[in-house]
């Protein structure tokens, strides 16, 4: 194995809690409610971390922290050495540079009033500095080309697309400025299943060419083991498990991790007799109250007195050697 | 669970403005702007066209009266008093013996300059407030809320009164400025809420998001993201706020405490007709129905304007 | 291989006018539920989704016939749904397979007579329902069939409940003013259909107001309002693709196993081909408003006869595999307003040839009765040719 590249960007401790305030004049702060909670983790140049849970468990709370669109409660984030949380405007402006993101709805993440052009060449226009030398429409053609769009299409408004297409108009938005590292909120989830495949090897092409580096947050676990080469599984807040795709998917030792990869369905009527799904009674917590030691121990078949009193670190395991949040960590294969 | 919710989620209404690509042999997309398709709305709905005829006629008395009546409104002979339609005149002529038709026409222009400038003074109040309170919130919005309050509670009546006798500069005039003034003070307030909530509506975009992400000042987001996208409904209050306008001018003139003779106004005219209602009716039906269309007119505009822009009445 | 124009099996329905009330359900509840409620989760197999004996009569439940859906629209007219034939049986499962625009969820709600006329058009075609169409009976006994007889479950729960009600309250709707039974007694069946459903501590709930439920619970509620007349079709169009994998595992769980202790037939209408592997008898897969092959769950994953079905199979990443690049279709679905001539799929199909541009291919019957595909050249005969 290659010795290990620097990471590109390192990410300590986030946390990011929503006050609730009650009282109309002199509004009083009653609790909050915890998004993400201390989430940790490192991404190198040019690979793909999975950032997988249920809706509700931070991730893409996470992905707005990182890209300061929303004001981080605590911890650091360290993007080529500069923390991003604790950045002025000026600084923050290019350093955002090296990092963008790709929206979940192709939808509403385009200005409809704005032409392909405008909405491509825009980053430009906000980063002078980084706009390429001589002709602007050049630049948009070739970022057009890049991820399979005509220089026809330029002039286009974005209702004028289909969902796929104007996916990769938002791509190459956020190619525009050449960046290191590219956050995918849920890029396929808005997609249909024959155009899906399109955006995700666009996606991985993209990769190949740029050397990116991706944090791809998707509650589609098979897209998500398609695409990368580590994993985090988040629960209320937090990471629970997080290894190489191959240690999460294939052997798994947190039990939530357990019941998500065994809840997936899976495209092959035959499969239906051999598959054992792990039945997760109730519902997730809420976030603004999450349960005392381990946040699962509520739906988790294992708990005992002790996950109620003592949090489990993130940590390697004797089962297998990849961090997970569980005392009783043991290993359940579930795919076959 | 309804019909409704239904028609929601059919495949075919999420998406209304979807078209096939290019690539793979289907026809080239029809280009076309959201604006492009509230015009195809407009262009199949008559009540747009009455509505913008009489736009343009009252427009251009107010440009041109003398296309429409060459005699001189002010031309007055009390010999003439009431007499009947006679060559030009083809209204008559008044209890000032001055001829109907040319004073009715020429009445046309200090509606329209009112309405005009009203709505401009509103509007530049209403999107300057509404977007500041909308794009900023907080403090800014909770006090843009309270001015609004108190503005709402100034009786118009009563401002009129004080203006029209205060404003120095407008003492000796026709008293347009402080007719104005008066309605822009206090007419902005429902074109600053419309704004306000139209900004917030686009603030929560995603495209703004991706914006900030881009590292986008909030001049720029404001300008390039947010106001042409919410634009549309302030637009058509203030279409329709015009035509309010033109009706309050008439009543504060009505009142005298709007324009004042020798201006020639629907209002001035209104009132001294009533006066003489008995022997002549049409100096009182001729300024009255000119008032009432250009009203209507403005107002059918404002809405037909909404219904083309407005997505949830889109089939 | 010989094709042969699949046909619509032709038998006479025997009259059935009067009113077939179904029978008060009584004691449906807490025992069968006491399992669910179990507070930690347990290793357990897939419940069994055997399918329930086919009537020998070979009556179909609902026999649909070349329906065909269009709307008026700004654009010009959309051919959404444009000569649709499947049928359901009594106790099973079909799924209708599709993309966006496909046409599923209008063939759905045509059925259930809920489509927004205008904009949309119903043209042609017959909707039989134990012999009788749909299309064209008294008013009457539409509301009868429709309301007591079929049931739908819809996506978003939280927009399909109504927020200023008790969720018992919705439950019982339709059994108050239908059947019009007491409020002591209509409490007490919201209480036993939400049992039903496996919602826990269904006494203490039963007057809870929507937005107190979290999704998947509500999509429970849903469910229980549409088993209230105890239908023996209940129509599901995407009722878990907003919920998370583990309560989208709930869900259908829940579904296929009311499915089976009810023994109502099933049409679960989806995008997701994961989810009907799981629990669909037979598929019926639409593309641009038509069905373009039909089949039963293990011929069409194990050897699809269109290529749209081969390539949507494809298409999907699969837990198990880190692939070196998706295969993908390429294009996008068209737009009804522009279906594209001949072969709807043409444009995308890497087996087009100039027939395809031309003539619309029909579906046609391939080997066994019950499995079709509206293909000129079948991925099969393609694979024979070339092997």
């Amino acid at each position: 194995m290659p010795v290990m590249p620097e990471p590109i960007l390192r990410v300590e401790n986030a946390v990011k809690h929503y006050p609730i305030n009650r009282g109309l004049l002199l509004p009083k702060k009653v609790g909050a409610v915890k998004a993400v909670d201390g989430v940790s983790f490192e991404l190198r140049p040019g690979e793909t971390l999975g950032l997988v849970g249920e809706s509700g468990c931070g991730k893409s709370t996470l992905a707005k922290l990182l890209m300061r669109l929303e004001t981080p409660t605590a911890g650091r984030a360290y993007l080529k050495g500069h923390d991003l949380f604790r950045m002025r405007a000026g600084d923050l402006r290019r350093l955002r540079r090296s990092m963008q993101m790709v929206m979940q709805d192709p939808y509403t993440s385009l200005n409809p009033r704005m032409t392909v052009a405008d909405i491509v060449g825009e980053p430009f226009d906000i980063h002078p500095e980084a706009a390429p030398k001589g002709n602007r429409d050049m630049a948009v053609r070739e970022l057009l080309e890049q991820v399979g769009l005509g220089p026809e299409h330029a002039n286009r408004y974005p209702h004028q697309f289909s969902g796929g297409q104007r996916q990769r108009i938002g791509i190459a938005r956020a190619l525009a400025l050449r960046p290191e590292v590219i956050i995918c909120d849920e890029p396929v989830s808005a997609l249909d299943v024959s155009v899906q495949a399109q955006v995700v090897n666009l996606l991985e092409r993209l990769q190949d060419e740029l050397g990116l580096a991706y944090i791809f947050i998707a509650h589609d676990l098979s897209v998500v083991r398609h695409i990368s080469d580590r994993i985090a599984v988040m629960y209320l807040g937090r990471i629970v498990e997080t290894g190489t795709a191959d240690q999460v998917y294939l052997r798994p030792t947190h039990p939530y991790t357990q019941a998500l990869l065994s809840a997936v369905p899976v495209p092959d009527p035959t499969a239906r007799a051999r598959r054992q799904i792990i039945r997760l009674s109730g519902d997730v917590p809420s976030p603004a109250d999450p349960p005392s030691g381990c946040r699962f121990r509520t739906r988790c078949w294992k708990a005992q007195p002790r996950c109620a009193s003592e949090e489990p670190p993130l940590s390697q395991r004797a089962v297998d050697p990849h961090p997970s949040a569980c005392h009783y960590a043991e290993l359940h294969q579930v795919i076959a | 669970m309804s019909d409704l919710e239904m028609a929601a989620t059919t495949e075919l209404g999420a998406r209304p403005g979807e078209v096939p690509p290019a690539a793979g042999g289907t026809p080239p997309p029809k280009t076309r702007s959201l604006a492009g398709d509230a015009w195809y709305d407009l262009r199949r709905n008559w009540i747009f066209w009455v509505a913008a005829a009489l736009v343009v006629l009252v427009v251009l008395m107010a440009v041109a009266p003398g296309l429409f009546s060459s005699a001189d409104p002010t031309a007055c002979n009390t010999r003439r008093q009431y007499a009947g339609p006679s060559g030009g005149a083809i209204l008559g002529y008044d209890f000032q013996g001055c001829d109907v038709f040319s004073r009715t026409v020429h009445g046309a222009r200090a509606s329209v300059l009112v309405g005009l400038f009203a709505v401009l003074l509103t509007g530049v109040i209403g999107l300057v407030f509404g977007m500041l309170a909308g794009y900023f919130g907080g403090w800014l919005d909770a006090l843009l809320s309270r001015v609004i309050d108190v503005v709402l509670g100034i009786p118009l009546l009563l401002a009129a009164i004080v203006l029209s006798k205060r404003l120095a500069a407008d003492r000796s005039g026709s008293g347009i400025v402080s007719v104005v003034i008066v309605l822009g003070i206090l007419g902005w307030t429902t074109a600053a809420r419309v704004m306000r909530s139209s900004v917030l509506a686009a603030r929560s975009q995603d495209y703004v998001a991706a914006a900030r992400m881009l590292g986008a000042g909030p001049l720029r987001i404001m300008w390039r993201h947010i106001l042409p996208n919410a634009l549309a409904p302030f637009i058509v209050v203030l279409t329709i706020a015009l035509g309010t306008f033109i009706a309050t001018e008439a009543t504060l003139s009505f009142l005298n405490i709007g324009l004042r003779p020798p201006a020639i106004s629907w209002g001035i005219d209104i009132a001294t007709a009533g006066k003489h209602v008995r022997e002549a009716a049409m100096p009182l039906i001729a300024p009255s129905l000119f008032l009432t269309l250009t009203v209507l007119a403005f107002i059918m505009l404002g809405d037909a304007i909404r219904d083309a822009f407005d997505p949830k009445l889109r089939r | 291989m010989t094709y042969q124009q699949y046909p619509h099996p032709t038998h006479g329905y025997p009259a059935s006018g009067e009113s077939q009330t179904a029978p008060v359900v009584a004691g449906w509840g807490d025992d069968r539920s006491a399992s669910w409620d179990t507070p930690t989760a347990a290793w357990t197999t897939a419940p069994s989704r055997a399918r329930v004996e086919r009537p020998t009569s070979g009556e179909h439940l609902l026999d649909v016939r070349d329906l065909r859906v269009e709307f008026d629209t700004r654009d010009g007219v959309a051919r959404v749904v444009n000569g649709i034939s499947f049928h359901v049986d009594p106790g099973e499962t079909l799924a209708i397979l599709g993309e966006s625009g496909s046409g599923k969820s209008v063939t759905a709600q045509a059925v259930l007579g809920i489509l927004d006329t205008p904009p949309a058009v119903v043209r042609g075609g017959q909707v039989l329902y134990g012999g009788e169409d749909l299309l064209t009976m008294a008013p009457e006994r539409r509301r009868q069939v429709r309301g007591q007889e079929i049931a739908m479950v819809f996506q978003d729960a939280l927009s399909a409940l109504n927020p200023v009600y008790p969720v018992g309250w919705q439950i019982t709707e339709a059994l108050r003013s239908r059947r019009g039974i007491a409020k002591a007694d209509a409490k007490r069946r919201a209480v036993e259909l939400m049992d039903l459903v496996r919602i826990p501590a269904a006494a203490q709930r039963v007057d809870d107001y929507p937005h107190q439920f979290s999704g998947g619970m509500r999509q429970r509620v849903m469910i229980a309002m549409a088993l209230a007349m105890r239908p023996k079709l209940l129509i599901a169009d995407e009722p878990t693709t907003a919920l998370d994998v583990t309560v989208q595992a709930q869900i259908m769980d829940l579904l296929a196993t009311l499915r089976a202790e009810l023994e109502m037939a099933l049409i679960l209408i989806t995008h997701d081909l994961g989810v009907v592997a799981d629990v669909a008898d037979r598929i019926t897969v639409m593309y641009a408003g038509r069905v373009v092959e039909q089949a039963d769950v293990h011929t069409l994953y194990g050897a699809p006869a269109h290529p749209y079905t081969r390539g949507l199979l494809a298409s999907v990443p699969r837990l198990e595999r880190r692939g070196q690049g998706l295969h993908s279709i390429s294009g996008t679905p068209p737009n009804p307003i522009a279906i594209p001539q001949g072969c709807a799929f043409h444009p995308r199909c890497p087996y087009a040839q100039q027939m395809c541009r031309i003539t619309e291919p029909t579906l046609l019957r391939i080997g066994r009765l019950d499995r079709a595909s509206a293909c000129h050249f079948p991925p099969e005969a393609l694979d024979a040719r070339h092997a």
